[in-house]
């Protein structure tokens, strides 16, 4: 590891900015496309993926351990989310045996 | 340059995967498809030399999260669920939106010169030992507190996804 | 000397406060020491003063504290002493002191008994305020505390609607005349950017006579008086104010209340020496008044509605006085007045506290067996009103008459046949009510008793006091030493003798024939009205009067009062019920009412974003996040 490392550089902060805004985008375009689901809770974990790769990348550059700890966190909220999701998309498919969210539209006026 | 290559390469390897992910038919391959997309930002944490973050990356999403996702998938049988399209009108309406979310921040990014120190050799504090450091010392509560969440997720979940007992 | 000069006014207040605030809870025995005590200690402290006085003379101010001071107004809580207010102050407490004694034993089986005695001590208390003050705003205090008290006093027994209705009518008719008073005390700082007496008395001495700005200023403030005083046009109130108790109607509607009209001319003599024009006014006002009072009084029947006209008359006459630059005579009246109105107010609650609640005096007579000490005093006072002499009444109203007639031999002549009138009316009420065979009830006759000593002290105090109290002003005529005049030379010397141009009678004249002349006058009348009502005994007919229509016109009070309800009631009345029909309904709760239900028909129409649709709402939430950026990015 010590090898690789030493090799390399850092690049300047616009490329992770411009990277990361182009998979949050990804992500919410799948949001508001998609009608699984399942497949909007897959983008917005991958939109949380992005984030966490922002607040590590400008951890590194200021050299403040806080970003990286707080992208720890972050991961252990997105755990826990994911399995409440996911327990709510198995109770919701048991009830009404659909997954789509266009049929799920009851809490309206 | 040797990292301005890897960082291209595994940037475009990342896009791929997720407009993929979007585009593709039937939900497992969705599965698969983000799965990849971790890897690659796993291989971007490393190009940071956040170690610790990498592994974790790797095991917590990778390893656990993909995985619930793809016991739902298989055990509910949910892949025979082929999405019927929304009208075209939205779909190009959020294509839209999305772009234009990209280009506003692409706009916010180059019309403000972030001053970041341009640190030609990595920083040490993504390894273990420093990240345990600060960890421990500052943000032990927090980290306390995390496991008090996960005991009240843990719970939640099972709670939901009981079945009904008549 | 400041401290005796707090305590004055003070003592009233802190009787008011517990009696207030204690109604309930205070015994009869005790609150009957507490509320004529306060009073007494304050004319025991008056006469302290009083004697100070003579032996200091001169005006001390006593300042209290700087109550006001914004930009340029600057008042002060402070009090004057000088001959005038101590003068009232005298009256105020002495005869107050005696009133309350009286209603100690009149209003001793009411439930309200120490409501009573707080709204008297209240009342005294305004009305040493508006005596003592040392500036417009002070008395203008006072002035505000009288009416209400006289709206509580009036109304005093609330269960009767028609006394409310009596209540309520002083008070609106007062508070009109204290409109012009603040109009002229407005206009009285602009002018002279001060309200103290001191500083505006100085600076008017230099306008010459007759400016406009002087004769706005006076007018508004007698338009204050017409009110206070019951003078035309504001006048009808006063009858009707008979609705209270009697010791009210003595304290409030005969001795105090309605002399602060006067009071306040007398204060401000210079400037309406400075004022012809308002005194011309003033002039034809009350002799208006005079004779329009006494002729009505000629034809009721109601014991109290008689001398109440009968103090809107003697008022007039004081407003006579004023008018032609006889400050002394008319507070001399004033003094006198207090006296024997009070006892005559007195005596008649204890006629009617006898007879048990009969006011109309063709039920009356023959009392005089039965109430002997009461027909002694009643006695006194309609002699001392009708100006026989040597009672105080002759003096007083000598004094007047002889310089109307160095003024005006047609107003000379006018208010000689006011005086006339009055004691014709007078003796009419006298002779009905005490003489001959009793026309009561069996039952009345039989109950009609004298007044247990409480009540009847304080009445042989003010015949005492009407009978010699003329001995304070004899004219130089008599060889008298005029004590009075001189007391209250200072006040009166910049103003007195100054009046609206007027013919003088010039020609020469017996002083000693000038007096007879009224004198004789009116013995003839009283021998008229004895021989009409002791001798023939004859008794007050309706039917005699009404047929006649003059007759009928005169015990109408002239149809004044549907007058006024005709011009003034009516209209507000169809207004007001006009502005809740069509404002307050159509357009105020229209749109009160309209807020509420445009919330709900916003809240109808809005419930439909709602559709229930996630995809709906995270494209919402997407466009609101571009929104907020792109609103960041252009305003900075």
């Amino acid at each position: 590891m010590q090898n690789i490392v030493q090799n390399i550089q850092t690049l300047p902060i616009s490329y992770y900015l411009f990277f990361c805004s182009g998979l949050f985008c990804i992500g919410v375009i799948g949001v508001l496309i998609k009608r699984n689901a399942l497949v909007i809770l897959m983008s917005i974990e991958l939109m949380i993926n992005s984030i966490n790769l922002l607040l590590a990348a400008f951890s590194a550059y200021s050299n403040d351990p806080a970003g990286q700890i707080f992208v720890f966190f972050i991961m252990v909220v997105a755990a826990a989310e994911v399995a409440i999701g996911l327990a709510i998309i198995v109770v919701i498919f048991r009830s009404t045996n659909s997954l789509d969210i266009d049929v799920l539209n009851k809490l309206k006026w | 340059m040797f990292t301005t290559y890897i960082f291209y390469f595994l940037s475009i390897l990342a896009i791929y995967s997720a407009i993929m992910m979007l585009m593709s038919r039937k939900p497992i391959h969705s599965v698969l498809y983000l799965t990849l997309t971790f890897f690659t930002i796993a291989g971007h944490y490393i190009l940071l030399n956040a170690q610790f973050l990498a592994v974790v990356h790797i095991i917590v999403y990778a390893g656990a999260i993909m995985v619930l996702f793809l016991f739902t998938v298989m055990l509910l049988n949910l892949n025979n669920e082929e999405r019927s399209p929304k009208p075209g009108w939205i779909k190009m309406l959020a294509i839209l939106s999305g772009g234009m979310l990209m280009v506003v921040l692409v706009g916010i990014f180059r019309t403000y010169d972030l001053v970041v120190s341009y640190n030609p050799h990595l920083t040490q504090i993504g390894l273990v030992k420093n990240l345990g450091k600060v960890l421990f010392e500052q943000y032990l509560l927090p980290f306390e507190l995390a496991s008090v969440l996960f005991l009240t997720a843990m719970v939640g979940a099972v709670l939901l996804a009981k079945k009904e007992q008549i | 000397m400041k401290l005796i000069v707090t305590l004055i006014p003070l003592l009233p207040f802190f009787g008011f406060l517990i009696l207030g605030l204690g109604f309930r809870r205070i015994p009869k025995r005790i609150s009957s020491y507490i509320a004529p005590g306060t009073v007494f200690l304050s004319f025991f402290l008056s006469l302290v003063v009083f004697f100070s006085l003579l032996r200091q003379p001169g005006s001390h101010i006593i300042e209290l504290f700087n109550w006001i001071r914004v930009g340029n107004l600057s008042v002060p809580f402070s009090f004057l002493i000088d001959p005038l207010s101590c003068l009232m102050l005298l009256i105020i407490t002495g005869v107050g002191f005696l009133i309350h004694l009286y209603s100690v034993g009149y209003m001793y089986e009411d439930p309200g008994y120490n409501r009573f005695f707080a709204f008297m001590n209240l009342f005294v208390f305004s009305m040493l305020i508006l005596v003592m003050g040392s500036n417009y705003v002070i008395m203008f205090i006072g002035w505000e505390g009288v009416g209400l008290c006289s709206y509580l006093l009036i109304g005093f027994w609330f269960r009767n609607q028609s006394f409310n209705d009596a209540a309520k009518k002083a008070f609106i008719m007062n508070r009109i005349g204290d409109l012009g008073f603040l109009l002229g005390i407005f206009l009285i700082f602009i002018t002279f950017h001060s309200v103290e007496y001191s500083k505006v008395f100085l600076l008017a001495k230099s306008y010459p006579i007759g400016t406009g700005l002087l004769f706005a200023v006076t007018l508004l403030l007698f338009i204050g008086a017409v009110g206070k005083s019951a003078q035309i046009p504001l006048y009808t109130w006063l009858p009707d104010a008979m609705a209270g108790p009697t010791p009210v109607s003595a304290l409030i509607h005969a001795a105090t209340m309605v002399t602060a009209g006067v009071y306040m001319v007398a204060r401000s003599n210079l400037l309406y020496a400075l004022s012809p024009a308002t005194m011309l006014i003033i002039g034809i006002t009350g002799t208006a008044t005079a004779l329009l009072a006494a002729t009505i009084a000629l034809l009721q029947n109601d014991i109290k509605k008689i001398l109440a006209y009968s103090t809107i008359s003697q008022l007039g006459y004081m407003f006579l006085g004023l008018s032609i630059g006889a400050f002394t005579g008319a507070m001399f009246h004033l003094t006198t007045h207090a006296f024997f109105k009070a006892l005559l107010f007195l005596a008649v609650g204890s006629v009617i506290h006898a007879l048990g609640g009969e006011q109309d005096i063709r039920n009356m007579g023959g009392l005089r067996k039965s109430m002997p000490k009461t027909y002694w005093t009643f006695l006194a006072g309609t002699l001392a009103i009708s100006g026989i002499p040597p009672l105080s009444g002759f003096f007083s109203k000598d004094e007047i008459l002889l310089t109307v007639l160095t003024h005006n031999i047609f107003l000379w002549i006018l208010a000689t046949g006011g005086t006339m009138i009055t004691a014709f009316y007078m003796f009419r009420l006298f002779f009905l009510t005490f003489i001959g065979n009793s026309r009561g009830t069996d039952g009345n006759r039989t109950k009609a008793h004298e007044s247990p000593p409480v009540m009847t002290y304080p009445l042989m105090m003010l015949a005492l006091l009407a009978a010699v109290g003329g001995f304070i002003n004899i004219p130089q005529i008599f060889n008298g030493s005029a004590r009075l005049e001189k007391f209250l030379d200072p006040v009166f010397k910049d103003g007195a003798g100054h009046s609206y141009p007027g013919y003088y009678f010039s020609g020469n004249y017996d002083e000693i024939m000038i007096i007879a002349v009224p004198l004789i006058l009116t013995c003839v009348m009283i021998i008229f009205a004895y021989k009409r009502y002791a001798i023939e005994q004859r008794v007050p007919d309706e039917q005699n009067v009404l047929s006649k229509p003059f007759l009928n016109l005169i015990s109408h009070k002239f149809y004044i009062d549907e007058i006024f309800d005709f011009l003034f009631v009516r209209p507000v009345l169809w207004l007001s019920k006009n502005f809740h029909d069509l404002v307050e309904i159509k357009l105020i709760d229209k749109l009160v009412n309209g807020a509420g239900t445009f919330t709900i028909w916003t809240g109808n129409k809005f419930r439909y974003i709602q559709t229930g649709h996630v995809g709906f709402y995270l494209f919402i939430m997407v466009f609101g996040i571009i929104a907020i950026l792109l609103f960041n990015i252009l305003i900075f």
